[in-house]
């Protein structure tokens, strides 16, 4: 008999719990153990929590716990189809914008692509020796056959965190002119930020097929686009409240002051953000790879399930080097921007 | 003073606090700024405020860190709001402009120099001298040129291409004030411009201001905590107290009749005899010229200027020239009498 039969009973409940006895659902493996088991002494030590499943034991008209999830399944079942109607034609120029990338990338040769990246590089940082530092990484991960995935990763990030910055300079833009909007947006960058990454793709992988490059766009853009709003949000509360006043007293016109002070102003801030926003979305983009994302994360993931210990490694290292390598050269154009306006 | 009223401020009160409109009745009627603070929790910023700030004029507004200053300069182009009264320029009331006429007034009426410069760290020394021409949506090539020339006037030839981060803070200053001239608007607005400068270039700045100032003819509204700066620059002097106004009038006069314990104490502190000038203690002529002067001295000079001449002889006696003509006498027992300090009272300000 279960522990809380008593309360039942003597809350005088038991016909209702007894009702439909016979619907009981299946039985779970502790039940089985259970009934082959012997009655377990009670004593203050055992009292057991009063859980979904404990009260089931006692009367069965209460839910079990496995109800609970099943419920939270079938709700997000029920407005999938509503959602993906939405949200499948929305979302769709992600998936073009997404393979055309990557087929530029692959498709461009490796002796025009090498000296395109090295003049990137340069115009960013003005360094020959980052540039020097660039040219022999990927040369390195070309020699050793990492190349069309390393373009395949660049690829994806090349897309994923221009879009992050094309979204979330707006957004952090409007939080940091209204101070509701911060406080509601706040809680969902928190939320996006500590949520397991894992979690973004269960949906993601009911809602889009698993075919589909926008699946893992989406995934990487919520997580890697937090740090650039919020930088965004922060750099321009922080503009000298002085410097403000002065645009006021000119006469500025919000659009003035917002293109002509704030943003110059808070630029050093907003390129730290996008420093931040691109290292996520190369943190993800190896997670991508469990839904079809092409690309290093691909070769990690196969060292992971074949237990291809070098073959991990060595990609692994590659993502290593592509992370020195952006974070090198968005740092460099930072300290340009920080160098510029110094106070 | 026969320069016509530009700006005028009527009746001007501001009351910091969630209710300022309920707490502006108590004080009507009569409750003080401790007790209001300490039993209705709002702060009194400003009371009854009048001044008249006449065309051509520097009339500074002097007062100690709380007296109100800073916040009464901010509402002459509303960056401040006030809870009652009237500020009206050329005799339209700022107070019932829309945006628009605001950002207008803003723009090409008033220019203001800033404690901390408030330049843009972003832009170049020039581009920054031609902000308030950008802002009205003058083009570039025009007023870099015009920009080029302030700066050149306010002695930063060749600095142009500099940021602002790479020149001193007189310098910096000196930009502010290139910034705020080539807007060419009648009006400057001058909050504390000089405080955050060391004394010797401090001096220089009031210098370039003065010798500005002879050649422009600006209104000009000068915030300062400094004394000596007031009675240096001011044509018209208001000494603010706890938001309120404790006396205004022509410098020379608030300095020989001071009507407050609080100004007493204020002007017992400064050298008398460098900031008096001989006009505003002279006897006028009223028949010949004395045939005993021993010399002539200038309506304008400094009392300090005929001790010079006199080599500390108390007997002479001089005539006051005014444009070449005699229009009154001096003689140095007078003028000692003038310099007797007036002694700080017991219940002056250095207690606050």
């Amino acid at each position: 008999m279960a522990y809380y039969d008593f309360a039942f009973d003597k809350l005088g409940l038991r016909d209702w719990c007894d009702a439909d006895k016979t619907s009981d659902g299946p039985v779970s493996m502790a039940d089985l153990l259970a009934q082959t088991g012997v009655e377990q002494e009670q004593s203050a030590f055992t009292i057991p929590f009063p859980s979904l499943d404990e009260l089931h034991d006692a009367c069965a008209a209460v839910g079990q716990s496995r109800d609970v999830t099943k419920g939270v399944e079938n709700g997000f079942l029920a407005i999938k189809d509503v959602l993906r109607y939405v949200l499948d034609p929305l979302t769709q120029p992600l998936s073009w914008i997404l393979e055309s990338s990557i087929s530029t990338f692959e498709s461009t040769p490796w002796w025009l692509m090498l000296p395109i990246l090295a003049v990137i590089v340069f115009l960013t940082s003005r360094s020959v020796r980052l540039v020097g530092f660039v040219m022999l990484s990927l040369m390195f991960l070309a020699f050793v056959d990492h190349y069309d995935h390393s373009m395949q990763t660049l690829a994806i990030i090349f897309v994923c965190a221009t879009l992050c910055v094309l979204l979330g300079v707006p957004i952090g833009i409007a939080m940091s002119r209204s101070d509701r909007l911060q406080r509601m947006i706040i809680p969902v960058l928190d939320m996006l930020q500590t949520l397991p990454p894992f979690v973004y793709l269960i949906p993601l992988i009911f809602l889009f097929s698993i075919t589909e490059p926008k699946l893992y766009g989406i995934a990487i853009i919520l997580y890697a686009i937090v740090p650039v709003i919020r930088l965004t949000n922060l750099g321009i509360r922080l503009v000298d409240a002085d410097v403000i006043e002065a645009a006021n007293s000119f006469g500025m016109t919000n659009k003035q002051k917002l293109f002509g002070v704030q943003i110059p102003l808070a630029l050093p801030n907003i390129m730290a953000g996008v420093n931040q926003t691109i290292m996520m979305s190369l943190a993800m983009v190896v997670i991508a790879s469990l839904v079809s994302a092409p690309g290093l994360g691909v070769l990690v993931l196969r060292g992971i399930r074949n237990l291809e210990l070098g073959v991990g490694l060595v990609a692994g290292f590659g993502v290593v080097l592509l992370a020195i390598i952006l974070d090198r050269v968005t740092k460099a154009a930072l300290d340009r921007v920080n160098a510029a306006q110094r106070h | 003073m026969t320069n016509d009223i530009k700006v005028s401020i009527r009746d001007l009160y501001k009351i910091f606090g969630d209710d300022p409109e309920a707490a502006l009745q108590h004080v009507l009627n009569g409750t003080s700024k401790p007790d209001l603070l300490k039993e209705h929790g709002h702060v009194l910023g400003l009371k009854d405020i009048n001044i008249d700030i006449r065309a051509g004029e520097i009339t500074v507004i002097m007062g100690l860190s709380g007296s109100g200053k800073s916040t009464l300069i901010r509402h002459l182009n509303r960056l401040i709001e006030p809870t009652a009264g009237e500020v009206s320029v050329d005799g339209d009331n700022v107070l019932d402009y829309d945006e628009k006429k605001l950002r207008e007034l803003r723009r090409l009426t008033m220019s203001m120099v800033f404690q901390k410069f408030a330049l843009l760290p972003h832009r170049t020394v020039l581009d920054n001298a031609g902000t308030m021409l950008n802002v009205r949506g003058v083009k570039k090539s025009k007023y870099l040129a015009e920009a080029d020339k302030w700066l050149k006037r306010v002695g930063l030839e060749g600095y142009g291409g500099h940021y602002p981060h790479q020149l001193s803070g007189g310098m910096q200053q000196r930009v502010g004030i290139a910034r705020a001239l080539t807007s060419n608007s009648p009006i400057m607005l001058m909050d504390e411009a000089f405080s955050a400068l060391d004394p010797l270039i401090r001096t220089d700045m009031q210098d370039l201001l003065l010798e500005l100032q002879l050649e422009l003819q600006k209104t000009i509204v000068f915030i300062t905590h400094d004394l000596d700066e007031a009675l240096k620059l001011a044509d018209h002097l208001v000494i603010l107290k706890d938001g309120y106004i404790v006396q205004q009038g022509e410098p020379q006069h608030i300095l020989l009749n001071p009507n407050d314990p609080y100004i007493e104490d204020f002007v017992s502190d400064i050298n008398r005899a460098r900031v008096l000038r001989i006009r505003s203690i002279m006897t006028p002529l009223t028949g010949d010229i004395p045939a005993n002067a021993h010399g002539e001295v200038d309506y304008d000079d400094t009392l300090e200027s005929m001790i010079a001449l006199s080599g500390g002889d108390t007997s002479h006696a001089y005539i006051v020239m005014r444009d070449k003509k005699p229009v009154g006498t001096l003689d140095m027992s007078n003028l000692v009498k003038a310099l007797v300090p007036r002694l700080a009272t017991e219940e002056g300000a250095r207690k606050y």
